[in-house]
């Protein structure tokens, strides 16, 4: 071994790019699934233009990810992506229909209604895929000889579906609360009014699946009911928070709902890390199995460490700019 | 009939990356011109020069936007279809492949917004500067891009073990031995692409006499642009060729549709090649021609493609054809640019109604001589994935079965059919609108604090009942 184990740092960074893209695409993805349930036109104007500015940024990340597992965990990117061949599609598609629906509602006033439709559409349908994606990562895949061997829809089992609605859900919360901070007037009433009852189907969905899950999963359930008692906290913190949107939005809190929603997340996402550490392939595959040789991580870390704090830097000068309530008639150009 | 993963997944991928490339290739040429142009308006203050730049910086964004869209869908190809492919392929496709999405992200962080939204907010020099390292950024991006594909076709620095390509040598793997005829002839290709484009679209203004100050001005560096770079683009060609014969001479058999071994080979100018009899019918050439271009001698020899066991032959028809499309428009660009040279003397390059009329028609040209182009060495490459080390058959993923690649290969037909009928609509409403007036040009640029996208840079409306100027 290296002075430095290279598969950990990249371990690292593909973590934190899948938290940044969750996190960021997820409140645009949410309001998109939001779109339909909207009280007025104006306030789908408002909504689109509070993530008109920074939505193919958040992007950004996912091309990352899909790049970068390529480059250091290719075991994951040859067997994730051939597993889920027809929801990758599925999310793929959406998100296109999504990213044209963007550029062209404004653009056009006869055809809006359309536009509209693919945003909510394409929004829905990435959302269920990506959540599709997380179930079928707890289930584990058939895997012999480093290929995956089982059909194109083991992916979709009861489990799977759930966990789908689940992160439409969790993305709808986070789209509702990020409209709460860019908000205001009777569309900001609206969003505080269905926090609460995103919130409660959030809890509802997500604590089915975390006592589902140890079901699914062997290594799951010797994970948590085994020795290591600390992990317990997370469930706690992602609780916590739960409880300080509430309280947040009972007493109309502008940015506190969003930053607990993203509270919520982080801790769900860690408590998921910690079941299935260090397997990256599952059932059988651990994080070095799945890694690219060491040359290759290194070769591309050099690039993505000099990137990626250029990126960050841009999203937050981006958001910056951006800060502030999003008006009705303010068109974003 | 049985349907067959491999030959659809091929399909699949030819698809996407055939829509995929049309934009970048365009892009790459149009990012330099545009450079030019806003160097030439730094240097002149001409405000003819900034008219174009405002103009064509517009045309790119909603290409580049379009690119962009189609690009995130290859990053996901290899792993969906080719899985045995990019494991295998890993140590060295994942970081090269990965480098380009890190240029291209750290060009789009960087520099596209000071470009597309920075006019009169940055000093001019910045601005110039912007526009220079987009430039230089596609340039970048296609170095990376074709490194990987080079290497599929001429493999080095790589040793194989247990189905797994580790790197020996980093220098060696990147720049293989085709990378640098193969980066040449595409960047070649870009600038042409680019200067038909420009070429075309003024002509088409001409003729309906608007801004004709700027649209001369355009059309005429254009066609000194094109009138070197059409004949440079056939040498390259060429010396791409001779690197072809010596790694890939399957290929270049292919091409002339040259069955066995000889000597004194002619030039086919037409033939139906038939793979089954393993010859031409109809054949009909000009004597000894392949030989003198391939080996400079009249009586040099040639290998033929029965030299490769019938199984390992690309299939000859798709190889021949496409190669006499990329170089029958090679030789119809240079044709249009010498034509421009003669009219040029009393400007009739501005006036001769037929010539813009055929320069408008050349607009299309150069998209099909590219894909004919990637057409002839893909196919050509057959069933190679990776030359004389992986077949496409092995590099498929195994799981993957023919209602699957067939039911997202319809898939993506449609999604790209929708999404390209709507920009290429979108993007013949903002050529159509113009250069804007003096007067309107201020409403342009005062978006530097507004979203920083490439397609918020063209404002032009998407449907008609909106105000054509201001919406």
């Amino acid at each position: 071994m290296e002075m430095f184990d290279l598969t950990l740092i990249w371990a690292f960074i593909i973590g934190f790019g899948i938290m940044m893209y969750v996190l960021m695409d997820g409140f645009d993805l949410g309001l998109g699934i939001l779109y339909p349930f909207a009280p007025d036109e104006d306030a789908r104007d408002v909504m689109m233009n509070s993530v008109a500015p920074v939505w193919d940024g958040n992007e950004t990340w996912l091309v990352l990810g899909g790049a970068g597992l390529l480059g250091a965990f290719p075991l994951v990117y040859s067997v994730f992506l051939p597993a889920l061949y027809i929801g990758v599609f599925l999310m793929l598609a959406g998100l296109i229909f999504r990213g044209v629906a963007f550029e062209f509602r404004f653009k056009s006033r006869r055809n809006r209604r359309w536009w509209n439709r693919a945003f909510c559409w394409g929004s829905a349908i990435a959302a269920f895929a990506q959540g599709a994606v997380v179930g079928a990562y707890i289930q584990g895949f058939p895997v012999e000889n480093f290929a995956y061997v089982g059909g194109p829809f083991d992916w979709l089992t009861p489990f799977s579906i759930l966990t789908g609605l689940g992160l439409m859900a969790g993305y709808a919360l986070l789209g509702a609360t990020w409209l709460i901070l860019k908000s205001e007037g009777h569309i900001q009433d609206w969003a505080y009014k269905i926090t609460p009852m995103l919130l409660a189907l959030v809890l509802l969905v997500f604590g089915i699946i975390s006592i589902w899950t140890p079901f699914v999963n062997p290594l799951v359930w010797e994970r948590w009911f085994g020795n290591i008692q600390l992990i317990w906290i997370f469930p706690f913190l992602a609780l916590a928070c739960a409880f300080i949107v509430y309280r947040s939005v009972k007493t109309r809190r502008e940015g506190v709902p969003f930053l607990a929603t993203i509270g919520i997340y982080v801790f769900t996402y860690l408590g998921l890390i910690v079941s299935k550490w260090p397997v990256i392939v599952p059932p059988n595959y651990t994080l070095w199995d799945a890694a690219s040789a060491p040359e290759s991580q290194l070769f591309l870390l050099i690039g993505v460490l000099f990137v990626i704090p250029i990126i960050l830097t841009y999203t937050a000068w981006t958001y910056w700019v951006f800060r502030g309530k999003v008006r009705v008639g303010d068109g974003y150009h | 009939m049985e349907l067959d993963p491999l030959l659809l997944s091929r399909l699949q991928f030819a698809f996407v990356v055939s829509f995929h490339a049309i934009f970048p290739v365009f892009t790459i040429g149009l990012a330099s011109y545009i450079a030019l142009l806003h160097g030439l308006f730094y240097k002149t203050e001409n405000p003819a020069w900034d008219r174009l730049a405002l103009f064509w910086t517009k045309v790119f964004a909603v290409v580049f936007g379009m690119g962009v869209v189609s690009g995130i869908v290859m990053s996901f190809q290899f792993g969906t279809n080719w899985s045995n492919f990019s494991q295998a392929a890993s140590n060295f496709l994942g970081p090269v492949l990965s480098y380009e999405v890190v240029t291209a992200f750290f060009l789009e962080a960087a520099f596209l917004g000071v470009l597309l939204f920075g006019r009169g907010k940055v000093p001019q020099g910045v601005h110039l500067f912007a526009a220079i390292m987009v430039a230089i950024g596609t340039f970048i991006s296609s170095f990376w891009i074709l490194s990987a594909n080079s290497w599929m076709h001429t493999p080095a620095g790589v040793e194989l073990i247990d189905n797994r390509f580790h790197i020996i040598s980093w220098t060696e793997a990147i720049f293989n031995p085709s990378f640098p005829y193969r980066f040449l002839h595409m960047a070649v290709a870009s600038f042409l692409t680019g200067g038909f484009v420009v070429a075309g679209v003024s002509a088409w203004f001409l003729l309906r006499n608007r801004d004709p100050e700027a649209n001369r001005r355009a059309l005429s560096m254009c066609l000194w642009l094109l009138l070197f770079l059409a004949p440079t683009q056939a040498v390259i060609g060429d010396f791409h060729g001779l690197n072809t014969l010596e790694h890939q001479p399957t290929k270049v058999a292919a091409m002339e549709g040259h069955w066995e071994t000889s000597t004194n080979v002619p030039l086919l100018l037409f033939a139906i090649p038939d793979q089954e009899a393993q010859t031409n019918h109809f054949a009909f050439g000009i004597p000894n021609l392949a030989s003198i271009i391939l080996t400079h001698s009249v009586d040099g020899e040639i290998p033929g493609i029965s030299e490769a066991p019938p199984e390992e032959q690309p299939p000859v028809l798709i190889v021949f054809w496409a190669f006499r499309v990329m170089v029958g428009i090679g030789l119809l660009m240079i044709a249009v640019s010498l034509t421009g040279l003669i009219l040029r003397r009393k400007g009739r390059i501005y006036t001769q109604p037929l010539f813009l009329k055929s320069l408008v028609g050349m607009i299309a040209m150069p998209f099909v001589a590219v894909l004919a182009g990637w057409i002839v060495t893909e196919t050509g490459r057959a069933p190679w994935l990776v030359y004389g080390m992986m077949t496409h058959a092995e590099g498929l993923t195994p799981s993957l079965t023919g209602p699957m690649a067939l039911f997202t290969l319809i898939g993506y037909i449609l999604v790209y059919g929708v999404v390209f009928y709507a920009g290429v609509y979108y993007l013949t409403r903002v050529v159509r609108n113009g250069m804007l007036p003096e007067e309107e040009r201020e409403t342009v640029g005062d978006n530097f604090h507004r979203p920083m996208r490439p397609l918020s840079a063209a404002h032009t409306p998407f449907d008609d009942d909106v105000d054509p100027v201001r919406s």
